[in-house]
Parts: structure tokens; C-alpha cells; sequence
């Protein structure tokens, strides 16, 4: 399952501020994530994790340090390089859906299709592509729906059609299940665990220990820096398997 | 993205905001349809202008009173005189006619009908040639009557139904201030020419008018004095020849130098070149009104565009974290901007026609479209829909993802 690394960031550094009221909402991480993982993020508020997504979801970029994403690093790129990126690289499932209201589930999952720029895909391919992915994530029958039409659960899984739609080396959820109710939340995660089987690599946050523990890996983050790995097994066991303190 | 993901993605949001996309072409509508209207309009007036000229009668001659540049301490000279006209009409080669008309305001009365502020107009025999008038019944007074002073009258066709209905008027007497007319005639309809209502008007030879109504104390000595001598040239061809004879004769008879003669001569296409002028400016001015609204219209575009960056703030950042780069971003609202200037021109073009059109059906004046106005006027929406629109783009391609995203 483990290929090559995917994520590898070194030293990177974000600092918000100048001079003496600078602050470091990143302060020294380096973490490495391997093709087909599963790993959380987790740690309080304030700990930087919201930063580290959006360098790891190239939204954004470090002040120091390096990130090399696939191979490539990214870390000086400018926005219309990073844009680039994001099309090819990375699907963001967010916490709150973030599908365009007023617009079909086939459209939203269709948008990241009009703004890749390296096929040449008919609009009739784009958006059979894009109701094959919403037949994947089981919803087959709600394409020409629009968000308010949707339950919670559904909007997400819209979302995560959208998210796969390029085929992204990298799938960054940010508390995907933050607002849904305990059954919709059960799916979503069963739908990512069937993503991760399928050899995708999924960088999640949550506050959820128990969704958590059942990723492969836990990385714990505390006041911009790691705090801890927790290693939780294969991601399909109960409890967490091993875990090792790692300085920083 | 492609061109016409663009157009799509701008029209759906065109689309989904309707009431909004209307309010905010307005501005586009009305500028464009104002300039098609304006020019219409101008346009049509100088149309009709060009229209009465002609009306007037053709190769006509206007022999004018002007002041003499022999400055103040010599003796004004003065002007023209009634006999001046005979003069022309006997002594100048190529004159087809002469009129004189003097005129003069007075009450009209007849038995149990009162009428003030009626205009007399004095003149002469060839009047009616000169003038395009017709006679509806009766006949006209002729140079003898003119002579004699005759207290006869030929009255304007509304004027004659006013005084005596459906009676027939001929043979009928007016007083005109005091003095008692014997109708002997009534001209047919004739209209508003140059602003003149002819119909209204009483007519009577001019010797009647020097005699009753404007009396000149000087008369004695020097003739009657008159304002203008129209004339009628027999062809084009002799017309300059004959302004010449005629600047001639008169600067003779009045023995002045043609440097610092009394009178002037004007011409039906000096009249023209006037009036186009005056139509000119006012079609400029028109327009500028115009384009004003236009500039309007497009602030109104770029008010509404920035307010919609920021309410699709959050869509912006959905946009961009899936891919979008900012110059896709710049593009879509770009395209925004320039789709609904360019829907609203049309609708604009639409409404300028439609307007046009109502304005010359209702009211008396006269429009014409002028293809190349449409074409202006869209443009016009086009540039200022691009002008307009290049500020909220760019504001919405430079938003942060992180910030937008976090836009509520």
C-alpha cells in the first residue's frame, strides 16, 4: 500500500505579523505522509492545524521551510502556479460542504473539471466524469439537485464527488464530519474509509478521538508544532496500536 | 476555462439574480435608448427644419433692413422701403416675383366674434405664389387693389372658422381696429411652417397696413418702411447673378458703398446652413446628455458588480480552492459585467427604437433613427460595461482563497 511519499514538508515555518508582534502559527513542522495513507490531524484550537491544511492544500504558502507535494515543491509558487496545483493535485472535502448554492449537485461536482487545465475533455466527458463520481458516492438518483435540496450528509457527499473528480494524488478534509448528525457523520467516514482502500491519500482534522483512532496515523499538534504521532494500526482496528512520543 | 464556460457561468448568475441584472442594466437601457431617442429626435428635426424651408417656396431671396456701418454720428439710413420692391421687381433681370409683408397685431371683430392678438399681415399681389398658399375659396387681392388701398381681406383658413363657422365668410366684413375689411377670400389649410401658423393669420395689401395700422410719421419723406422684400429667383442657375443686380440697385438707391450697405441678402441655403448649425449643437448637446447617462449607467454596473464580489465572496473562495486562478476569477466577472452591459444595450437599442417610434406617433415632433446611432449607443454600452467592470474583477481576482473561503 505505502508508495512513495505524497507529503513531505521540512521545517516549514508561517508567521503572521512583524518584527516583535509576530506571531508563529507554525513554528518548525516536518511531518511526511506516504502515497495511500490515512492520516488525522488533531490538536487544540490555536495549534495551528487550520494553518498546516491550508499549506498542505496549497491555499496558502509557508514563510519558511520547504513542502514538496508529489515530488514537486511547491513552496514558492505563485497563486496562479498554486491554483494549478490545487486542480491537479487536491480535492478539499470542508467542514461546512462549501457547495455553490442555486447550482445542481452534477454542476458542483463538475466545477473543478472547467478549471483543469490539462485536458481536453468535451463537456459531454466532463460531465459523465462528474455523474460517475456522484454514482460513487451513492448519489446516483440526486444529480440535478441543489444544495437546500440535499440533506447534510448528501451535500457532503457531493462534495467529496466534487473532491474526487480530478483525481487528486492528495484528499484534505477538514472536519468532514463537524456538521452532521452521528449517522451522517458514520457514513461520510465510511465513505472515506472506502476511498482510503481504494489507495487514495487522506489528510483529515478532527476533534473526534474515535474518528481519529481509526485512521492509520494521529498527528498531534500543539502550539505550531508537532506535539506527537500516535501510529493507530491499519485504520480498520479498535483501539490504538502503538504509540511513540516524537520530540520536536 | 473556456470562453464559453465564461458566458455560461456569467449568464447563470445573470440569470439567477433577474430582478437584480434588470435594476442593474437599467442604467445601460436608459443611457443607450437615450442616445438612440436624442438623435432620433434631432435628427427628425432637422429633417422637418429642411422640410418647411423647402415649404417656404423654392429659390426664394430674403432682401433684410440691417443697421448701416456708418457708426454713431452719422444719420442711420433707412433701410428698406416699401417702393424698394417695385424697384426690384422692374429693374432686376431673373425675378420671378417680389413680396413685401408687414405686420402687425390687432383685434379682430365681427358681429357677435372677438378676437385679439390676431396677426394682420400686409402684403402684395404675388404673395400667395411666393408663400405656397392656396385659396380655398374667393380670390386674392391683386396689385391694383394694392394701389387703391382697398380695405379688402383674405383670411387663414382656421382663422376664417373661427370668425364666422360654417357661414361663408367671402363678402363678409371684419373690423380691424376700427377699420371694416370686406373679405374676399379664404386660403386652405396650410399649417405651422418655421413655427408660423399661417391658417391663423388675416391678410390684407400692405398699403391698408401702412395706412391703418403702422403708421410711420417719416412715411412721407421716405416711404414706407420694410423689414424684409422676399423674392422669388426664376431658376438657380441666374440666383447669384440676381443677388448681385439686386445688392447693386439697392446700394445705389440708398447711396451707400455695398461696404456699409443697409440691407442684407439671404439666401434659402444660407437659412439651412443656419438652422443645420443650430440642430448640431443641439444634437451635441444631446448627446453628451446622453453619454452622461451612459457613464451612469456604468457606475451603476460597477456599484452592483462590487457588491456582488462581496456577497459571492465565499463562492469566489469555493472557485479558487478548486482551481480557479485569479485570472479565471478576473474573466468570469469581467465577462459579467460586459454580458449584462451588452444584454442591457440591446434591451437599450429595443427601447431607444420603441421610444422613437411612440415619441413621433404622439407628440408633433418628427423622429428618425439613424442606423449608425444603434451602433454607437451599443458600443458605447459595450466600452463603458468593460471600463466599469475592470475594477470589481480585479478586486474579486486578488482575494485570498483563506479569506474568502472563510467569508460568511
Amino acid at each position: 500500500m505505502t508508495g512513495q511519499t505524497i507529503i513531505q514538508t521540512k521545517d516549514i515555518r508561517k508567521i503572521y505579523g512583524m518584527g516583535e508582534i509576530s506571531v508563529a502559527a507554525l513554528d518548525g513542522v516536518s511531518i511526511a505522509i506516504q502515497e495511500g495513507e490515512f492520516v488525522a490531524v488533531m490538536g487544540p484550537s490555536g495549534s495551528g492545524k487550520s494553518t498546516l491544511m491550508n499549506i498542505l492544500g496549497c491555499l496558502d504558502r509557508p514563510t519558511e521551510g520547504r513542502y514538496i507535494l508529489d515530488g514537486e515543491d511547491v513552496s514558492d509558487l505563485n497563486k496562479t502556479e498554486l491554483a494549478a496545483i490545487r486542480s491537479r493535485q487536491i480535492g478539499f472535502v470542508f467542514q461546512s460542504y462549501n457547495l455553490l448554492s442555486r447550482t445542481t449537485a452534477l454542476d458542483n461536482a463538475k466545477l473543478p473539471l472547467i478549471y483543469h487545465r490539462d485536458n481536453k475533455r468535451s463537456p459531454e466527458e466532463k460531465e459523465n466524469t462528474a455523474r460517475k463520481k456522484l454514482e460513487s458516492v451513492g448519489l446516483g438518483d440526486r444529480i440535478y439537485h441543489q444544495p437546500h435540496e440535499l440533506s447534510g450528509g448528501e451535500q457532503q457527499r457531493v462534495a467529496i464527488a466534487r473532491a474526487l473528480v480530478n483525481d487528486p494524488v492528495l484528499i484534505l478534509a477538514d472536519e468532514p464530519t463537524g456538521n452532521l448528525d452521528t449517522r451522517s457523520g458514520e457514513e461520510i467516514m465510511n465513505l472515506l474509509h472506502e476511498l482510503h482502500e481504494d489507495g487514495r491519500t487522506i489528510v483529515m482534522v478532527t476533534h473526534d478521538h474515535e474518528i481519529a483512532g481509526h485512521t492509520q496515523r494521529t498527528i498531534h499538534l500543539r502550539d505550531g508544532k508537532v506535539e506527537k504521532v500516535i501510529e493507530n494500526g491499519d485504520g480498520e482496528g479498535s483501539s490504538p496500536r502503538a504509540e511513540k512520543e516524537q520530540s520536536t | 476555462m473556456t470562453f464559453t464556460e465564461f458566458l455560461r457561468v456569467a449568464w447563470e448568475s445573470i440569470y439567477r439574480n433577474k430582478t437584480r441584472s434588470l435594476l442593474t442594466m437599467l442604467g445601460i437601457i436608459i443611457g443607450v435608448a437615450a442616445v438612440i431617442i436624442m438623435i432620433a429626435i434631432s435628427a427628425g428635426t432637422e429633417a422637418a427644419i429642411e422640410d418647411e424651408i423647402t415649404g417656404l417656396g423654392s429659390n426664394l431671396v430674403y432682401v433684410s433692413s440691417s443697421f448701416s456701418r456708418g457708426g454713431p454720428g452719422m444719420r442711420s439710413s433707412g433701410g428698406l422701403v416699401y417702393d424698394d420692391a417695385f424697384a426690384i421687381a422692374d429693374d432686376v433681370n431673373g425675378v420671378e416675383a417680389v413680396v413685401v409683408e408687414q405686420s402687425s397685431s390687432e383685434t379682430v371683430k365681427v358681429v357677435n366674434v372677438t378676437l385679439d392678438g390676431v396677426t394682420i399681415v400686409g402684403s402684395t399681389a404675388d404673395f400667395p405664389s411666393v408663400r405656397d398658399m392656396e385659396i380655398d375659396t374667393g380670390r386674392y387681392f391683386n396689385d391694383q387693389e394694392v394701389d387703391r388701398t382697398q380695405k379688402i381681406a383674405v383670411l387663414g383658413y382656421s382663422l376664417a372658422q373661427e370668425l364666422f363657422g360654417d357661414e361663408d365668410p367671402v363678402g363678409q366684413v371684419v373690423t380691424v381696429d376700427g377699420t371694416k375689411l370686406t373679405v374676399i377670400g379664404v386660403f386652405s389649410g396650410r399649417g405651422l411652417v418655421s413655427g408660423v401658423d399661417f391658417d391663423s393669420q388675416l391678410y390684407t395689401p400692405i398699403t391698408v397696413v401702412f395706412q391703418k395700422f403702422a403708421p410711420s410719421q417719416f412715411a412721407r419723406f421716405m416711404g414706407d418702411r420694410v423689414r424684409v422684400i422676399s423674392v422669388e429667383i426664376e431658376s438657380p442657375e441666374v440666383m447669384e447673378s440676381t443677388i448681385q443686380q439686386i445688392e447693386l440697385l439697392l446700394a445705389k438707391r440708398h447711396d451707400v458703398s455695398l461696404e456699409a450697405a443697409d440691407f442684407s441678402v439671404t439666401t434659402q441655403q444660407d437659412i439651412i446652413k443656419t438652422q443645420e448649425a443650430t440642430t448640431a449643437a443641439f444634437r451635441n448637446l444631446l448627446g453628451w446628455v446622453a453619454g452622461v447617462s451612459l457613464i451612469v449607467g456604468g457606475i451603476g454596473i460597477m456599484n452592483i458588480m462590487l457588491v456582488s464580489v462581496t456577497e459571492r465572496t465565499r463562492e469566489i473562495g469555493i472557485r479558487q480552492s478548486v482551481g480557479a486562478t485569479p485570472n479565471d476569477i478576473r474573466w468570469q466577472f469581467l465577462t459579467e459585467a460586459l454580458l449584462l452591459s451588452l444584454v442591457g444595450g440591446l434591451i437599450g437599442i429595443l427601447a431607444g427604437i420603441g421610444g422613437s417610434w411612440v415619441f413621433g406617433t404622439v407628440s408633433e415632433m418628427r423622429t428618425v433613427i439613424i442606423p449608425s446611432s444603434i451602433l454607437l449607443a451599443f458600443t458605447s454600452a459595450a466600452v463603458v460595461g468593460a471600463f466599469f467592470g475592470f475594477y470589481p474583477a480585479n478586486k474579486a481576482a486578488q482575494l485570498d482563497p483563506i479569506e474568502a473561503l472563510r467569508h460568511e
